[in-house]
């Protein structure tokens, strides 16, 4: 019998290792991809909540991120590719031109 | 038994993870990701959330990361120009961040119990469909709204200008 904290634990290590993703790379694709390993970790807490207090809530829930997952991934892409076409580079140092 | 594949597929995400936040070339990245999230799939089925994680090897492994592969090859930036991976204050902070985002989450889901429900299917995909189509049929709908927001938007972002 695995304690329900060992997931939410798994959960929390697979989000901050996302979250370094996100702050610590340059490169867009690897950050969107870091984005949907917290996106993921997030699920790992869900599923486990709701198979402990067996309620179908917690499965609805990470169906529910999922599709938010996938409209991200397909939307993110399609401005990584826009950006892509104007600026040539992947590089999100050198995306500044909003910048003052 | 739970145990014994709790830690075999949790080490594996965690590895898969790391790598995935730590390799050059993004391909070697999506390639990791795949490995990841089979291994929360296999946690999935271990809570008996067996629609879930057939939904997360076809939607997440099948769909997002081939769509994250297309795209790499589609732009397909030559090695000498990837981004240059450069240490900096902002950065290393950034990471101690992360590192205490983690520590408080980690105490926090050390001391979170939960009561004893007894064993139920509330993963089973009669359970999620029944739940999905009656208490959450609005949001499912509503999803489906989203879905062709983004559908929508990808198109009108990737085309080229006429």
């Amino acid at each position: 019998m695995v304690q329900p904290s060992a997931y939410l634990l798994l959960s929390a290590i697979l989000f901050g290792i996302g979250v370094v993703g996100v702050v610590a790379r340059r490169n867009i694709l690897i950050i969107l991809m870091s984005v949907e390993l917290m996106l993921n970790g997030v699920n790992v807490a869900f599923v486990a909540a709701g198979s402990y207090l067996g309620s179908a809530t917690g499965g609805i829930f990470a169906f529910m991120v999922m599709t938010v997952a996938a409209a991200e991934a397909a939307v993110g892409l399609a401005l990584l590719i826009a950006l892509y076409r104007l600026k040539e580079t992947i590089d999100i140092t050198e995306l500044r031109i909003l910048k003052w | 038994m739970e145990l014994i594949f709790f830690i075999l597929f949790g080490a594996i995400a965690t590895g898969g993870a790391i790598m995935v936040v730590t390799r050059r070339h993004p391909m070697a990245s999506a390639l990791y990701l795949i490995l990841t999230l089979f291994a929360v799939a296999a946690l999935f089925v271990l809570r008996q959330a067996h629609f879930l994680a057939a939904i997360q090897v076809i939607v997440y492994a099948g769909a997002v990361v081939v769509l994250f592969i297309f795209v790499i090859m589609l732009i397909n930036v030559p090695d000498d120009r990837l981004p240059v991976e450069r240490t900096t204050v902002l950065r290393v902070l950034g990471v101690i961040a992360a590192g205490l985002l983690l520590l408080e989450s980690a105490v926090a889901a050390r001391r979170f119990g939960m009561p004893k429900a007894p064993a139920s299917d509330s993963g089973s995909v009669e359970a999620v469909g029944r739940a999905l189509f009656t208490d959450y049929l609005l949001a499912f709908e509503v999803t489906s709204v989203l879905l062709l927001a983004a559908v929508i938007g990808a198109i009108a972002l990737a085309k080229k200008k006429a």
